[in-house]
């Protein structure tokens, strides 16, 4: 460009295009997410997904760990205590969070306190939480104390090592991940609609069933599923607090990679993965999910 | 009315019991004077706190994890908010596709992050260092913080942007003058996140920490392994008043920012 056309930019009328300038805004936003982007892929996504090749391609390209899989009996049985496990946790959630949710947007004055226990085991970390559970839960626990004190159990029954303690410890852990989106459901419910009910006359239980319930499905569905996808990674608590022979998907693949088993390890993170982007991705669809996923996960 | 008739508070309280109990109870057997874990405590005293204060095999991963947690802050808040600032205005497939690698981390199960950047970091041997154990956080962090700016830059008035620009403000002088100061809670917020999730990180320092990384939380487990003596209470007590000072800072700040 030579010196004469190049326009002075005060002489530049508003809204005329200044084609070196705008050329060089068009990739702003690019070169600043830019930086980010190549760390990702370098640092993260490649890795993994070099990893997850290693189901294809070991030691030829194949299928094969693939379709070993259906005949394998270790894998079906731990997908299945998986599977099972995220089912029992999710409902376990579901029914414990959905009172606390109707009672933290219904409490007036209470609320910065409901609020706070709700916050607070949210914010300790899965290990700190686990080793509150071995503390209650074990032999000479305070759960088994409290039992024996009660006159209910004779001598301390085992819990700790067992299904019940991951169940127990899972739920804790996962409870606010299904209040906080019902909660947020309930809230967005117009008072006026909860008074009209009343006002025709349905009884508070019909009100519940008939209007509150069905407003606030779409922050169940969000809860739910948040849940369950949660569930199915979980490796600290069920290695720390359930039982020996309870092993999760997420257990049996740092097992394979203890020993050095890349291909099987690999073929069952990529089964993981996919089962999990497959629900996040069957939930995208159903009404009201994806916003209140963006709401509950800030 | 409805709900005191259809949900006895009892019942919620309860539930908010179950909550809070186990946490209260790592805190009160912290204060333990005895030498095995047993509640409730027969004498409380500050023996545990002292074990974890004058021991080396504590405080050495406490420092660790204190100094990785600090360069991830850095390097996450730094990469996170200059995206943030670029993805909104990214062309659709672009900002789609953005978007996704940088929250993946948030969904894909933490033993495939781990197990991965385990099989691709141990080629170059980066594993048992500190610096492999920053780049790997850094990335569970950066999704906190994309997510944190980019709310405040949603609730940010772009009239105040172009006011500037027409005042005759560079583009970097708008950024530092008015942008980043209406946006620095949202970072603020992030920064925290982003130090509590690799502070708290247990997963991938199992893969990567080895034994020249060890951190606070790979410390807890190895030791877990053995035995449950109550100076993991200790460490658990003040880990959780460290995460909930913070993250009760974070809420304040985001309130405060929505308001």
């Amino acid at each position: 460009m030579s010196e004469i056309t190049q326009p002075s930019p005060i002489a530049v009328p508003l809204g005329a295009p200044r084609p070196l300038l705008l050329n060089w805004r068009r990739y702003v936003p690019l070169l600043l997410v830019a930086p980010l982007l190549i760390y990702m892929l370098v640092l993260y996504a490649l890795p993994v997904l070099a990893m997850l090749l290693r189901s294809l391609n070991d030691p030829t390209w194949t299928l094969s760990h693939y379709a070993a899989l259906f005949e394998d009996v270790v894998f079906m049985k731990t997908f299945w205590i998986t599977f099972n496990t995220s089912i029992t946790v999710t409902l376990g959630c579901l029914i414990l969070g959905y009172p606390v949710a109707l009672g933290l947007v219904r409490a007036k004055t209470m609320a910065p306190l409901i609020l706070v226990i709700i916050l607070l085991p949210f914010w300790t970390s899965v290990l700190v939480r686990s080793y509150a559970w071995m503390v209650l839960l074990g032999r000479h626990g305070l759960v088994n104390e409290g039992l024996i004190a009660l006159g209910m159990i004779d001598r301390p029954i085992r819990i700790l090592n067992t299904p019940l303690a991951t169940q127990i410890a899972m739920i804790h852990i996962l409870l606010p991940y299904m209040i906080l989106p019902i909660a947020n459901a309930l809230r967005q419910i117009d008072p006026s609609l909860i008074r009209a009910a009343s006002g025709l006359g349905a009884t508070p239980f019909m009100t519940f069933r008939q209007v509150i319930l069905p407003l606030s499905m779409s922050g169940v569905a969000a809860g739910t599923l948040l849940t369950f996808v949660l569930a199915l990674g979980f490796y600290i608590t069920p290695a720390m607090v359930g039982g020996p022979r309870d092993i999760t998907l997420s257990m049996l693949i740092a097992q394979q990679v203890d020993q050095l088993n890349w291909a099987y390890a690999a073929t069952l993170s990529a089964v993981l993965l996919a089962t999990a982007l497959a629900i996040l991705a069957a939930a995208r669809h159903l009404p009201g999910v994806g916003n209140a996923f963006k709401t509950s996960m800030r | 009315m409805i709900l005191t008739r259809l949900l006895p508070a009892s019942v919620v309280g309860l539930i908010l019991f179950f909550l809070a109990f186990p946490i209260v109870v790592v805190a009160i057997v912290s204060f333990s004077e005895a030498t095995y874990l047993t509640f409730p405590p027969p004498a409380f005293g500050l023996r545990w706190y002292q074990a974890y204060f004058s021991s080396a095999d504590w405080l050495k991963p406490t420092w660790v994890s204190l100094w990785v947690a600090a360069a991830v802050v850095v390097l996450a808040t730094f990469l996170g908010t200059l995206a943030a600032l670029g993805v909104s205005r990214l062309s659709r497939p672009m900002r789609i596709f953005a978007t996704g690698l940088i929250l993946s981390p948030m969904i894909v199960p933490g033993i495939v992050v781990a197990i991965g950047i385990y099989y691709a970091y141990s080629r170059y041997g980066l594993v048992g260092t500190p610096i492999a154990m920053v780049l790997a956080h850094t990335c569970l962090a950066v999704p906190f913080v994309v997510t944190s700016v980019t709310a405040s830059l949603a609730g940010l008035d772009p009239r105040l942007e172009q006011a500037s620009l027409s005042l005759g403000a560079t583009p970097g002088a708008t950024f530092w003058q008015v942008t980043l100061p209406l946006i620095r809670p949202g970072v603020l917020v992030g920064a925290l996140f982003a130090f509590i999730t690799s502070f708290d990180e247990l997963i991938v320092a199992l893969f990567i920490s080895g034994t020249g990384a060890v951190t606070l939380p790979r410390r807890m487990w190895d030791d877990l392994r053995f035995q449950i003596d109550p100076t993991i209470a200790a460490v658990s007590t003040l880990t959780i008043v460290l995460t909930a000072a913070l993250m009760g800072c974070a809420h304040i700040l985001r309130k405060r920012n929505q308001a």
